[in-house]
């Protein structure tokens, strides 16, 4: 937090507080707007409000431990927190994650990603004035949320990812459940698009509104459809792949007019293509198979291993205890999520605890760029801006 | 390690041929390419990896502070940059001692640094020089102490 960032105004200018109380700056964000009129001289972002030390708590717990705390951060996409941790210590012990659990995750995170993506349209759209799109995904997402506690136990706060595959085998009909729901989404997609899409008052709150050029959005490291509707086609999914995403055919979307409008566009296209993911995931995955890895000592054997061998059960109260310990080194895995890049730093020095963790956040650099967004522009659309870029505090703040 | 030696990324072989004595040491973990570097080698080879053509690393992801207390030099600042045109990550690192703790900023090479090193001097006390408005951004302006930093307890000083 920084305060008295802004200079005292000259007499025609004045400066007006927006937030941390507002319910167009999703959570606790706080921007300091200096105006002329109507129009957006100078604009601070002041972050911190929800500042919870994540980080350091990691330093405190095991490499287990820490999963659930990914999933406090970035609230509306845990699966992706959990999948970029659960892949930063897997690539730090070296743990082979097999085949099948990787199908699984892909198709949860895209899973949630339409999730997530659902409550930003919602949002986003009741920020500038359209009531009923927000009930409609509002509706859609619950259904999802309801699959995800089928399979996960939660309907938020997953942690279903865990080192070295998953947590539980997940239940019986989950496929079909998804395939079921998969099925009426195209529909729900096109009602939103009937809302939206060719609607006079959306379009001029949107079009050559919050304009992000290329070189700027890669300038302020920009990632995730916030870029790509500027042109770029950065996609970690495509450039750095991870669980096997390079298996998967899909189109990065991408919009070249970077403003609000072409981000609208990028995910919307985005979630049609999530669906895809999915679907060809439903057919990949084996319906028999181990959905963790087979790792002596790095991850917990199988319930019935460890009920009927002495070893197993050995194992089992070591990592449960204990956790497990990687050899020293540093690693980043930065995954795609529905934000952008989010990444993981994790350091380790050998013992049973992370020596550090740190997380790039998607939300905490794409907030960095809003002035860009909107200084020169009217108040009206510093709403619009903040919706466009699709933050999510916990994340921010951390 | 020849082999190793032979694969080392261009970047790095480039680094080399540019500035032989630039370089302390190139660490190969787990298919991550992390150069060490001297404090003040570091903002020449931050502005020529972003403007070799051939390289590009245009992007940079994050700036990640470690403490190695109590070990000198006690703070570590690692870079993580990637290169969208060749898809590739690097990973650069510099260490400087807990009295001074010091670092020249990369704002001028990447305007996103802005944050991280704000955020790298909020909870780590690392210092970037020539940083345009290096104050608090995650605590309290009034706050005392840099929370991440080891020898900072993790429930706080009560």
């Amino acid at each position: 937090m920084a305060s008295s960032v802004l200079t005292v105004p000259e007499s025609r200018t004045m400066v007006l507080n927006m937030g941390p109380q507002h319910p167009s700056t999703h959570g606790v964000l706080r921007v300091i707007l200096e105006l002329d009129g109507e129009i957006v001289l100078k604009a601070e972002p002041v972050i911190g409000y929800l500042h919870t030390g994540i980080e350091k708590n990691f330093e405190k717990l095991t490499y287990s431990q820490c999963i659930p705390l990914t999933d406090r951060m970035d609230y509306l996409a845990n699966l992706s927190n959990n999948l970029g941790f659960c892949l930063a210590v897997e690539k730090l012990a070296d743990i082979e994650v097999p085949k099948r659990a990787q199908y699984i995750r892909v198709l949860l995170t895209e899973f949630s990603r339409i999730a997530s993506h659902l409550v930003w349209l919602g949002t986003h759209a009741i920020d500038l004035g359209a009531m009923s799109v927000f009930l409609y995904c509002f509706r859609e997402r619950e259904e999802m949320l309801k699959i995800l506690e089928a399979i996960s136990g939660q309907r938020m706060m997953t942690s279903y990812f865990r080192i070295g595959g998953l947590a539980l085998e997940p239940p019986p009909g989950y496929l079909e459940w998804i395939s079921k729901f998969l099925d009426t989404f195209a529909g729900h997609l096109a009602e939103y698009e009937d809302l939206l899409t060719e609607n006079p008052i959306w379009k001029l709150r949107t079009q050559g509104v919050g304009v992000l050029k290329l070189e700027d959005g890669i300038a302020m490291a920009v990632s995730g459809p916030s870029l790509r509707g500027s042109g770029s086609d950065y996609d970690l999914r495509k450039y750095f792949p991870y669980s096997s995403y390079e298996e998967f055919d899909f189109k990065v979307a991408t919009q070249t007019a970077g403003d609000v409008y072409a981000r609208y566009q990028v995910r919307l296209e985005e979630m049609r293509q999530s669906a895809k993911i999915c679907r060809q995931a439903i057919d990949r995955i084996p319906s028999q198979g181990p959905f963790r890895a087979e790792v002596r000592g790095l991850v917990p054997p199988s319930r019935e291993e460890m009920k009927t061998s002495i070893e197993g059960l050995i194992y089992h109260f070591k990592i449960w205890t204990e956790g497990i310990t990687p050899p020293p080194g540093e690693v980043y895995q930065a995954i795609e999520s529905p934000r952008g890049e989010i990444g993981f730093y994790v350091c380790s020095d050998g013992s049973n605890r992370p020596y550090r963790v740190k997380v790039r956040a998607p939300s905490f650099v794409n907030l960095q760029a809003l002035p860009r967004l909107v200084i020169g522009k009217l108040i009206a659309d510093v709403v619009a801006s903040i919706g466009t870029i699709d933050i999510v505090l916990g994340e921010v703040d951390r | 390690m020849e082999s190793q030696q032979q694969d080392s990324p261009l970047a790095v072989r480039k680094l080399k041929e540019r500035d032989p004595q630039g370089i302390t040491e190139v660490i190969s973990f787990r298919g991550e390419t992390t150069v060490v570097l001297p404090r003040n080698r570091l903002i020449a080879a931050c502005e020529f990896l972003k403007s070799d053509a051939e390289l590009d690393f245009a992007f940079l992801s994050d700036i990640t502070p470690v403490d190695r207390f109590p070990v000198e030099p006690r703070f570590e600042v690692n870079y993580h940059l990637v290169s969208l045109s060749r898809r590739e990550r690097l990973r650069l690192k510099v260490k400087v001692t807990s009295k001074d703790p010091t670092v020249p900023t990369v704002t001028n090479v990447w305007p996103t640094a802005n944050w991280h090193e704000r955020e790298a001097w909020d909870l780590m006390g690392v210092q970037f020089e020539g940083h345009p408005n290096l104050t608090r951004i995650l605590m309290p302006d009034d706050w005392e102490g840099h929370p991440h930093r080891k020898d900072y307890p993790v429930e706080g000083y009560r």
